[in-house]
């Protein structure tokens, strides 16, 4: 009934080379062409590209022939700055903003709008899984559904609308999944005040103090934990 | 003469009532039935609206949120430890499977890995979790289609392995045991012996669900060929864990996930599928799981290696910045954390990808035109805990 033995490995083990992701790039390539806009391969690890918007849907339809059938999750990420800080002190203090979307510190594969939504496909067959971004347009805030390929999406989808206010252009049933239907506003955005955070500040570095009869250590220190224990 | 015509009437009234009766039957208006918040069948406060014609479904349309409490907002606003506490509480009946991805996916940024004997005790501690989950489903199952019995076995045989974990971590349920380099504590003296006799006793249990569930008539009939998920759906809405397996599709990330730092590498296992992909099918390969799981940990304990149970890491714990997406099979299928660090004390952004989300999205596509109790197999089929899917 299964072939657990029988798959040999795909993904080789060496650091500096992943012959099976690589793969898996050019291929994408091949078939998006100019809407690859960034790319970061970890071997061993992981796979992410960034495709346009414009051909967001067409990249889940391509991915979807080229046998990464299984839908695994598709969220969004919020790259601004919460306008209170990292709350990490008891005292919040206040964080300079770019005003510009583009000078926001992104993360892997780049970007430039405040808003990126993330998906990632899995194919059963490579067993090799891929994270797809996209920018999302600062002025609409829309970006093209994907449930037309995989029906996953729908919820998903859903989810990002109500937590971050990114449409999904064809969605048919684009309606709070968690929230309230009359609900304001977005909660997963940064600029979304945490009220319990408001009303009683995390006195979040009382567990990191020095244990009793121990030097200070320099922040970043190494010690040997619990090796002992 | 009068006799005839009464006669006549009686016929006449008779069949028109006849008629009306049948007409009764067959025009049906739709009817809207809530099930849930506080349905039995829904293991907490999932609402399922459900669109009836008759006994059947048109359309059933969950209503999640009851018990939303906004996991992915307070990640960010606590250090990485704190995190560890709080996904605890995700798929509370294996509180410790949970932690595992989040800590493997922090672990990854920080270019660490925890020592040997610790992955060990990790994956011996994620298949202890599997056994403590599942075999809950297993007599719950029976529950929801009325046999009482099954559960009242489950909850007996749980204990064994929730007292395993306390004896280690000190709580049952939500051992916060995982550390970002290791472990919290190394395993006490005269543990793994229990342990071995436990997984003998959840071997049993096994055995005895098997006759007294499986071999069960009434059971047989209510989940056999109900809610059948074909493959490709399987795949398209992302079902992962025994509810994919049982529609045949042959995906384990304990076999096809090599790079991870966990020791299930080093066990033997077989990965069980059922190619039906009924409500039948997931139990067969749920239960098929858990005797498979406690072999797991037997070959485990067998080859625990000694060594240290942490790896060398600050006390204060600031994660360099980058990305990780770390995602390991857990009881109730794929879990995964999305993690972006900007070099602080706590992460910027934390998806949790959860198992029983997806799992639970086929609900409106399975539930089209079944019969008002098939929901009730449905659900407990495809078992979803609530806070998996709320987060």
């Amino acid at each position: 009934m299964s072939s657990a033995e029988t798959e040999t490995t795909e993904t080789e083990d060496a650091p500096a080379k992943d012959e099976a992701r690589d793969e898996v790039l050019a291929l994408i390539k091949a078939r998006l062409g100019d809407a690859v806009v960034g790319e970061h391969l970890i071997p061993g690890v992981d796979l992410w590209v960034r495709v346009s918007v414009a051909e967001w849907g067409a990249a889940a339809r391509h991915l979807s022939e080229a046998g990464f059938t299984f839908f695994d999750y598709l969220c969004a990420v919020d790259w601004s700055l919460s306008p209170w800080g990292k709350s990490e002190e008891a005292v919040a203090t206040p964080v300079a903003m770019p005003a510009d979307p583009k000078d926001l510190e992104h993360g892997t594969t780049g970007g430039e709008t405040r808003f990126q939504v993330l998906a990632r496909v899995y194919s059963p067959q490579r067993k090799i899984g891929v994270h797809l971004k996209c920018d999302v347009p600062d002025d609409s805030l829309t970006v093209p559904t994907w449930t037309d390929t995989y029906l996953g999406a729908d919820w998903h989808e859903r989810e990002t609308w109500e937590m971050y206010g990114v449409r999904f252009a064809g969605h048919p049933n684009l309606r709070n999944l968690y929230l309230p239907g009359d609900f304001e506003g977005h909660p997963g955005r940064k600029d979304f005040p945490l009220l319990a955070r408001h009303v009683k500040p995390w006195p979040g570095l009382v567990d990191v103090e020095a244990m009793p009869g121990e030097p200070e250590e320099e922040e970043g220190a190494t010690t040997d934990g619990e090796a002992e224990a | 003469m009068a006799a005839p015509v009464t006669e006549r009437q009686h016929g006449y009234i008779s069949s028109t009532l006849a008629e009306a009766r049948v007409n009764l039957e067959i025009e049906t208006e739709g009817m809207t039935l809530n099930i849930g918040p506080q349905h039995p069948a829904t293991h907490g406060t999932l609402r399922i609206v459900v669109k009836l014609d008759g006994e059947q479904i048109v359309s059933a349309d969950p209503a999640p949120g009851y018990m939303h409490r906004g996991y992915e907002k307070l990640c960010e606003v606590r250090t990485y430890p704190q995190v560890n506490t709080l996904v605890n509480r995700l798929d509370w009946l294996s509180s410790f499977s949970n932690e595992v991805p989040f800590i493997l996916a922090a672990e990854q940024l920080m270019g660490i890995e925890a020592p040997p004997r610790a992955q060990y005790i990790r994956t011996i501690f994620h298949e202890l979790g599997r056994i403590a989950n599942i075999t809950l489903f297993l007599g719950e199952m029976g529950l929801q289609l009325g046999a009482m019995t099954a559960l009242f076995y489950a909850f007996r045989d749980r204990e064994h392995v929730l007292n395993l974990m306390e004896a280690v971590t000190g709580g049952r349920f939500h051992p916060n045991y995982d550390r970002i380099g290791g472990l919290k504590d190394d395993l006490p003296k005269g543990w793994i012996e229990e342990t071995k006799a436990a997984m003998k006793k959840i071997r049993d249990f096994c055995d005895e669900m098997e006759g007294l569930v499986m071999g069960n008539e009434i059971f047989n009939a209510r989940t056999r060929g109900i809610g059948v998920i074909p493959q490709h759906i399987a795949l398209s809405y992302g079902l992962t864990g025994a509810n994919a397996r049982a529609s045949g599709v042959d995906l384990d990330l304990r076999r096809d996930d090599k790079d991870i730092a966990m020791a299930w590498k080093h066990a033997d296992f077989k990965v069980w599928t059922h190619p039906d992909g009924d409500s039948f099918a997931r139990y067969w390969v749920r239960l098929q799981e858990t005797r498979e799981s406690t072999y797991i940990v037997d070959q485990l304990l067998d080859g625990l290696p000694s060594g240290p149970i942490m790896a060398k890491v600050p006390r204060i714990i600031k994660v360099p910045a980058g990305e990780a997406y770390v995602e390991t099979e857990n009881p109730l299928g794929w879990m995964g954390y999305y993690l972006v660090s900007k070099g602080d004390l706590g992460p910027f952004r934390c998806k949790i990808r959860t198992a029983s989300f997806n799992n639970i999205s086929v609900v409106p596509w399975v539930c089209k035109g079944v019969y008002v109790p098939d929901i009730v197999t449905i659900l407990a089929s495809l078992y979803f805990i609530l806070g998996d899917i709320d987060r």
